[in-house]
């Protein structure tokens, strides 16, 4: 039997979308190798909250007493966890944390290890899986041939599917080490959609001419409940705080639906986003190269149509 | 201080990547440092100056990638360690730079948060875990204090001061230091540095690339008039469904 076991984060005791996404991934997984998928969360996800993660896909919910703070830590837990569980198959979905905690339990296991990873995989001929490469400018197909192979799945990669299993949580424990690194200072915007986890993102570059003109681009996100983002050079300017900043050196976003508000589309910026579902570009010039990789386009000053697409959208929605 | 900056081979990033027999031909591209690699190198030829220490760049790669090893050495590296193999994964990679670094006993070990090629993401925290050395990624400011470390981390929605003892990992990103140009002299001094080539460990991969594939292409763009607000909103929500 080969189960399947997926690594669940949580935020204020639920557990994120993208990593609901990852458990509907990892039922899906366990159903085409004919084992369990097991969820594995730390005390950041309320027992509250744990019907969602069977909801979405979950056999069994491993729910970890304490809660770790290092990808390191994550690293030791997954581990003892997919040891007991004799999972053939581990699963996460993207965050600083466990983007970090991935290759660690791949060097602990000599596990297979495939990150970014678009679709479910095509066990037709061993197991292969499919990820972008050379940032999106090509597609790669990799065969994963360890007896224990860890995936890190892009949001968008299959998606949230509604299983309604029956709750089971079970607790779990493991001796997770100190970590030697010391956090000093956490300095966190709140209530703000996190960027990698939003459905909508909407963002601007330099054609918006300065800080002061953002206000716009966030009464937009605020109506469509979206994150905002911005090129390069904008953060770089200092307009918009880096982590905010999308494309080849920034965080590459797949969400449902991406505005690019006065972003001329230089291909750094491209690979970034172009493993967004839709995408809308609003441009004055009308050669701008971002037109070429859009599904919609206006032409149009940024400063006549946000306003008035925000209206439009707020008697719409 | 003895800080090794481990480095990536990979195509120019405002290059094109061309297909040819289903596969990327990367025969006519110049190739670079990975942009977050040189980010991390820039930071450690600083730290080196400060701690009057020794900066070792390190390639698994073959013969062809040593005019970037060169470029490394010009920005300012003391003297570089080839490990002469195709990086065929990244456990490879990682396998062959820890093997180095259990002789070495280095202070800091340095690299981009990501390669531009394969984006695996994957080699600081697998060279952190075969050394048990605590690992920081993404680190977007590093300053050291004798054996002492602080760094800003990117978390998601902000950022995270933390301090680390040597000997670490970092995988590195913007704006952790300005990427360094080399002057005439650097170049010329660079051809005598040391460039010492290893032959790699053995070592069992678990993953193989079976098939390259172009990335889809977005069937042509719709244009709205700027007048019509309103059927934009309609496209989206009943055309594209995203709304």
């Amino acid at each position: 039997m080969s189960n399947v076991l997926i690594y669940v984060e949580a935020e204020n005791g639920a557990a994120k979308k993208s990593f609901l996404e990852a458990v509907s991934y990892g039922a899906a997984v366990a159903e085409m190798l004919g084992g369990k998928a097991i969820a594995i969360a730390t005390a950041d996800l309320s027992t509250d909250h744990a019907g969602e993660v069977a909801k979405f896909g979950a056999d069994k919910v491993l729910h970890y007493g304490g809660t770790v703070v290092q990808g390191s830590q994550i690293a030791e837990l997954v581990a003892a966890a997919a040891q007991q569980e004799n999972a053939a198959v581990i699963i996460t979905a993207k965050s600083i944390n466990a983007d970090l905690a991935v290759p660690m339990i791949g060097a602990k296991l000599k596990a297979a290890v495939a990150t970014n990873v678009t679709a479910l995989p095509d066990l037709s001929n061993g197991f292969t899986v499919t990820r972008a490469a050379y940032t999106g400018k090509a597609i790669t197909q990799v065969s994963l041939t360890g007896a224990v192979k860890v995936l890190s799945i892009k949001k968008n990669a299959s998606g949230l599917k509604e299983y309604n299993k029956v709750l089971v949580v079970e607790s779990f424990s493991a001796s997770i080490s100190p970590s030697k690194i010391t956090v000093k200072e956490v300095k966190k915007q709140t209530g703000e959609i996190l960027l990698p986890e939003a459905d909508i993102v909407v963002s601007a570059g330099r054609g918006l001419k300065g800080p002061e003109n953002w206000g716009m681009i966030e009464e937009l996100a605020k109506t469509l409940g979206a994150a905002t983002a911005c090129s390069k050079p904008v953060s770089d300017m200092d307009w918009r705080p880096h982590h905010e900043h999308v494309g080849q050196t920034g965080i590459k976003v797949s969400p449902n639906l991406y505005f690019a508000i006065g972003i001329s589309g230089a291909i750094q910026h491209l690979a970034g986003v172009n493993s967004s579902k839709v995408i809308v570009v609003i441009n004055k010039d009308p050669e701008a190269p971002f037109f070429k990789s859009a599904d919609y386009g206006i032409v149009g000053d940024a400063f006549e149509i946000v306003p008035k697409l925000n209206e439009a959208l707020k008697a719409a929605l | 201080m003895k800080i090794l900056v481990c480095i990536s081979h990979v195509p120019d990033t405002n290059a094109k990547i061309p297909f040819k027999d289903g596969k990327p031909d990367l025969s006519g591209i110049s190739f670079v440092i990975a942009p977050y690699d040189d980010f991390a190198l820039a930071r450690a030829v600083e730290l080196r100056d400060q701690t009057k220490g020794k900066l070792t760049v390190l390639n698994v790669g073959l013969a062809d990638t040593e005019p970037t090893i060169r470029k490394a050495l010009a920005i300012g590296a003391d003297d570089a360690i080839r490990v002469n193999a195709h990086p065929h994964d990244a456990f490879y990679v990682a396998s062959q730079i820890a093997a180095i670094a259990k002789q070495e006993n280095y202070d800091l070990i340095l690299m981009g948060r990501e390669s531009s090629d394969f984006n695996g993401g994957q080699v600081h925290g697998m060279v952190a875990e075969m050394l048990g050395l605590p690992c920081v990624v993404p680190c977007m400011k590093l300053d050291l204090n004798g054996n002492v470390a602080t760094m800003q981390r990117e978390i998601e929605g902000g950022k995270e001061i933390v301090e680390v003892a040597t000997p670490f990992v970092a995988g590195c990103q913007e704006p952790i230091a300005e990427w360094k140009i080399p002057n005439m002299r650097g170049i010329m001094s660079a051809k005598t540095k040391p460039l010492k080539v290893v032959e790699p460990i053995p070592v069992e991969t678990y993953t193989n690339i079976s098939k390259y594939e172009m990335p889809p292409q977005r069937s042509s763009v719709k244009m709205i008039d700027k007048d019509n607000i309103g059927e934009l909103v309609r496209l989206l929500r009943e055309e594209a469904k995203v709304l």
